[in-house]
């Protein structure tokens, strides 16, 4: 039955989007976000939301009840908490943090950076959701309505109250016994996108790098995830060679030496030859580095991309996260090779945390 | 009488419970409204506790977002809506339906506790008890304004309105602050010539006599003098207004359906007022006479598990809360226990004998009777006053406790009886909440609005004190400031509408603060 308070949940709903949206900006530049999430969940806090009153601040002090010698700490100090003490009344209606699905987070995000649906390539091999008609509801329209469902609800109503005479079998059904006709959506649960990402850990890029890198990819991943079923996730970390590792090890290894993006590239293309067909799978890659590599290396890499690697993915992303320490020759390399509008590389620059949504922006606004 | 919901009766068994309980009740004494149960499932029962008991209450997101947290906590078990009863008469509680048996007797116990104070407490004498029919009327009002001027529009208007929702007085249903007079009371009532202000200083004269005998000159000076006099001896407000919701909705530039918006929200902070006043009690009593009754009368020995685990749960202490279940009902045993034995009156205080004291008993049997008194007249805060012993806190292990600013921790600091009484009164008074009247409308000759906080050591959240400045701003469209303690120094708080300002001004707060230092913080 719907109930009066959805409308007011709704509303509700619609307050913290709005909010979220307003701020952004700030979410997607801070990375406390994904110490935040859970499975499909993300908490965030909202400071803003309550209505403001006139109220006593940490100094109110309180009386409690139990054991415990003077000068024992009970609680912490924070917003919340203790200070309320025996003070009658509503408890303190001030929400620090709401949770969104990181679908509807994606949705936001997508809204807000006017980013295009990703269309899949090839219908064959993408989950689609079927719609059939096999199961009941309690509400839809009347053209749907179930009537012998709905004749033996009322049926079976009505003996259950009593009022239901053999000898004069007149059914009545009451709006609680109607039954429609409804769909079901079979999704076939199939992983049908892949995204590798591959970072640069040589000794130059330092942790406020691989935060940005980080916080770059939750994006991505959140965003992608909203448009494919399923998503898989490759991670590869290269300085002169490269390696596949997982999720943790990408951002928390830290390697010396050279850099050669080739040895990442190559591992990247036979990670695609061996296990994510081009034919089935959607595929992203997105290579952060700071832009410096070995002479040579250079045309290696480039053809590597344009050769193997470009005709297999959606979209290939290259993001240059300035350093202290490196060139920023790469992206140059790589807009001489391509051009600066190529219909799958996409090349942005991150200079700082301010910039990082508008290179998300500039990676997922293609709608591939 | 309106239904909620698609009502339904009780079953059969329940309502057996309900006289069953019933009769209990009345042979204890126990004088309630008549009390009509209904049974819900717990989405409904949620929405209805989001709604503050009304199932017919505005449209407003903040109901929303109480009923996602009330859900919220419910699926992960952290917590559970046992009962809900309102102020009415009839009374209507809630059961939920997935509640066992003994709960239900309980709860059911327990709901006929809070009908009987409702019904008898003085504090809730001038609550409307209709208030199911006035909220339903609040929220078509509501509605039709967002019909008619747009829902943000409104909602808006709403959470400004919120904002100040508890700066009311208390206590003024019971007082009468102002003359009624007042009211036809006009500055410009001037029908009769004789009380002409005009009047005063001047001589009877024929017209043509008059320039000589009431020389203009002399009469435009003493004018100019009265004026000035009568603008010194008329503050305004006259004195400081506690109810400065009220104020605003007399006196602020605001459209007709805003007023109405406003009134509202006034009419409800006020109809909850006394629940918020009587929580300890209310509870308190509650509790008290659904453990006598089910204790003696209700349980079946196979409900005695479910029965304690529940009364476990309700009146679990905290260190950092004082629950008012537990403090209301030990307290109503202790009053109920001392009046019993005559602990009380000159001979007893007098006595300077533990002993003595602690076995003391003139069989005087007056327990009962004593509670229904206390009931009947008093609120949390004069409760606590009057009946909050020396002992009662050593037993029930009370201490205050206090924000330490180095460790940035709560910590215990006293267990002395005074201390503990003290900080309870404080944290009574009012609700809780500071102490805000409106003191000058005029502030500064420009129509600003100056409030004032009466600072009793305890120093506001500043920065929702501004974002309420900013709302209050909304409403009188002109500058507004509030005067109160930082750092134990007086300071006043002012938002003009594009910038707030901290200004610590020694000399008061009515003349220019602009000689002393002042912050400003831009938004």
């Amino acid at each position: 039955m719907a109930m009066k308070i959805d409308k007011d949940v709704k509303r509700f709903q619609k307050i913290v989007r709005g909010a979220i949206r307003k701020n952004l900006r700030k979410y997607v530049t801070q990375s406390e976000m994904f110490g935040r999430q859970g499975k499909d969940m993300v908490s965030i806090p909202l400071p803003a939301l309550a209505v403001p009153h006139f109220h006593f601040g940490n100094n109110q002090g309180g009386v409690g009840q139990g054991e415990g010698e003077e000068g024992q700490p009970i609680a912490r100090g924070d917003d919340e908490g203790a200070g309320q003490g025996a003070a009658g009344g509503e408890p303190g209606q001030h929400i620090q943090e709401v949770e969104v699905t990181l679908e509807e987070l994606a949705e936001i995000l997508g809204e807000e950076l006017q980013l295009p649906r990703i269309e899949p390539k090839g219908a064959s091999n993408i989950s689609q959701e079927k719609s059939r008609y096999n199961s009941i509801r309690r509400v839809g329209p009347e053209s749907l309505r179930h009537f012998k469902r709905t004749y033996i609800q009322a049926l079976r109503r009505q003996i259950s109250e009593g009022v239901y005479q053999p000898n004069a079998p007149r059914i009545i059904p009451i709006k609680e016994d109607r039954r429609y006709r409804s769909w079901t959506n079979t999704p076939q649960p199939q992983a049908n996108a892949v995204i590798i990402y591959m970072m640069d850990v040589s000794g130059s890029m330092s942790d406020e790098q691989k935060a940005i890198v980080r916080t770059e990819a939750f994006w991505i991943d959140t965003w992608l995830k909203s448009q494919y079923e399923g998503v898989e996730r490759r991670y590869i970390i290269h300085d002169a060679l490269a390696k596949e590792v997982d999720e943790h090890t990408f951002y928390h290894t830290r390697e010396s030496g050279g850099t050669r993006i080739s040895s990442a590239y190559r591992l990247c293309l036979k990670l695609l030859e061996t296990r994510f067909p081009a034919e089935l799978w959607n595929i992203y890659c997105f290579h952060f580095s700071d832009g410096d590599n070995w002479g040579e290396d250079g045309n290696q890499a480039t053809e590597l991309l344009r050769d193997s690697l470009l005709p297999k993915c959606n979209l290939f992303g290259y993001g240059q996260v300035e350093s202290m320490y490196g060139s920023g020759e790469f992206i140059h390399a790589l807009e001489a090779a391509f051009g600066p509008k190529h219909e799958k590389l996409v090349l942005s620059e991150i200079s700082d945390r301010e910039a990082i949504l508008d290179s998300i922006k500039e990676f997922l606004g293609k709608g591939k | 009488m309106p239904r909620l919901q698609p009502f339904r009766d009780l079953p059969p068994e329940l309502v057996e419970v309900q006289l069953q309980m019933e009769k209990h009740a009345r042979e204890y004494g126990l004088d309630f409204f008549p009390t009509i149960f209904e049974v819900i499932d717990i989405e409904q029962l949620n929405a209805i506790a989001a709604y503050g008991g009304f199932p017919t209450r505005y449209p407003h997101w903040r109901f929303g977002m109480e009923y996602a947290k009330l859900s919220r906590g419910y699926a992960y078990g952290l917590q559970k809506i046992y009962e809900m009863v309102i102020n009415t008469n009839p009374c209507y509680a809630y059961l939920l339906s997935s509640n066992a048996l003994t709960d239900h007797k309980l709860v059911i116990a327990h709901v006929l506790g809070h009908s009987d104070f409702f019904k008898n407490n003085n504090w809730f004498s001038q609550t409307n008890r209709n208030m199911l029919d006035e909220m339903a009327n609040h929220g078509n009002r509501i509605r039709r304004y967002m019909d008619r001027f747009g829902v943000d529009v409104v909602e808006e208007f709403v959470d400004t309105c919120l904002s100040i929702e508890d700066l009311i007085d208390i206590h003024s249903p019971f007082i009468q602050r102002f003359d009624t007079e007042e009211k036809y009371d006009f500055p410009g009532n001037t029908e009769n010539p004789d009380d002409q202000p005009t009047a005063v200083g001047r001589f009877r004269a024929k017209s043509y006599m008059d320039p000589y005998v009431n020389p203009p000159e002399k009469l435009a000076e003493a004018e100019r003098g009265r004026e000035e006099a009568a603008k010194e001896a008329k503050p305004f407000p006259a004195e400081p207004m506690r109810d400065v919701m009220l104020f605003l909705l007399q006196h602020a530039p605001l459209k007709p359906w805003q007023q109405d918006v406003l009134s509202i929200i006034r009419d409800e902070a006020y109809y909850f007022a006394p629940q918020g006043q009587t929580k300890i009690m209310n509870e308190g009593w509650a509790t008290f006479w659904h453990s006598t009754i089910m204790t003696r009368h209700g349980l079946e020995p196979n409900d005695v598990i479910n029965y304690a685990d529940h009364c476990a749960g309700t009146l679990a202490t905290s260190p950092t809360r004082l629950n008012p279940y537990k403090i209301g009902l030990e307290l109503f045993r202790h009053i109920e226990d001392r009046w019993n034995r005559g602990c009380f009156g000159e001979e007893y205080e007098q006595c300077d004998n533990l002993a003595a004291k602690q076995s003391w008993n003139t069989e005087a049997g007056l327990g009962r009777e004593k509670i229904f008194e206390v009931r009947r007249i008093h609120n949390d805060q004069t409760f606590i006053d009057e009946f909050l012993t020396y002992d009662f806190c050593r037993q029930n292990k009370i201490f205050q406790f206090g924000y330490n600013d180095d460790s940035g921790y709560y910590e215990i600091e006293s267990r002395y009886f005074k201390d503990v009484k003290r900080q309870l009164l404080a944290n009574l008074t009012n609700l809780g909440r500071p102490q805000i009247s409106v003191r000058d409308a005029n502030y500064k000759n420009r129509n600003e609005l100056f409030l004032e906080h009466r600072y009793e050591g305890v120093e506001l959240k500043i920065d929702h004190a501004q974002a309420t400045l900013e709302n209050i701003y909304k409403l009188w469209t002109r500058p507004v400031s509030i005067e109160t303690t930082l750092d134990d120094e007086q300071c006043v708080l002012s938002f003009d509408g594009g910038e707030h300002r901290v200004s610590t001004a020694k000399n008061g707060g009515s003349s220019e603060s602009g000689s002393s230092e002042s912050i400003v913080i831009t938004n």
